[in-house]
């Protein structure tokens, strides 16, 4: 059950060199976490094409072993 | 496979508002779910909820079809909007309201 926030960062990154990652254990048990994700590559994207570039990243996790990341995208000002 | 894609290519055309979810609107079943529920009462529109818990076939087809790994998902007119989070984006922005007016969509009896 569950993944380490160091390992959804290190996965996010090698997709999205560039990306400022921050997550936030919402719960503290591992297993909840929020991800907030700035990246160039998201630039000119609808928010769901934004999403999915970061789900890509994370092959195949997220629903599965990552049930509950809530996610928040921006490109960088 | 294509069964599945058209039965939910009918039940997102066949209703303007359609929620994928974790239970029902009074018991949802999952944190990210009650959320979804939670945007669209404070909207006030009318919509359909379909509870992929009692389905199976549309747990996993809704996915496929949406391209999207999680539930709960938004349909808005036969276009998929989002899951939770872009669903709470955009109420804050403003922009699920007006979505919704656009689409022309009723508001909840």
């Amino acid at each position: 059950m569950g993944m380490a926030a160091d390992q959804i960062e290190v996965l996010i990154r090698e997709a999205l060199p560039d990306a400022q990652v921050t997550i936030t254990d919402l719960a503290g048990d591992g297993d909840h976490y929020a991800a907030h994700v700035v990246s160039a590559a998201f630039a000119g994207k609808s928010r769901v094409a934004q999403h999915k570039l970061v789900y890509a990243a994370l092959g195949g996790r997220m629903g599965g072993v990552l049930h509950a990341l809530q996610l928040t995208t921006a490109v960088p000002n | 496979m294509s069964d599945i894609n058209s039965r939910i290519g009918d039940i997102v055309t066949s209703n303007d508002v359609v929620l994928f979810m974790k239970g029902t609107p009074l018991f949802p079943q999952c944190g990210f779910s009650s959320r979804a529920v939670a945007i669209l009462d404070h909207l006030g529109v009318g919509y359909e909820s379909v509870d992929v818990l009692q389905d199976m076939e549309v747990r996993q087809g809704i996915k496929a079809y949406s391209e999207w790994p999680t539930i709960p998902q938004l349909y808005v007119k036969g276009e998929f909007v989002g899951g939770s989070d872009i669903m709470m984006e955009m109420y804050e922005a403003g922009e699920l309201e007006q979505l919704m007016s656009e689409a022309g969509v009723k508001r909840a009896a």
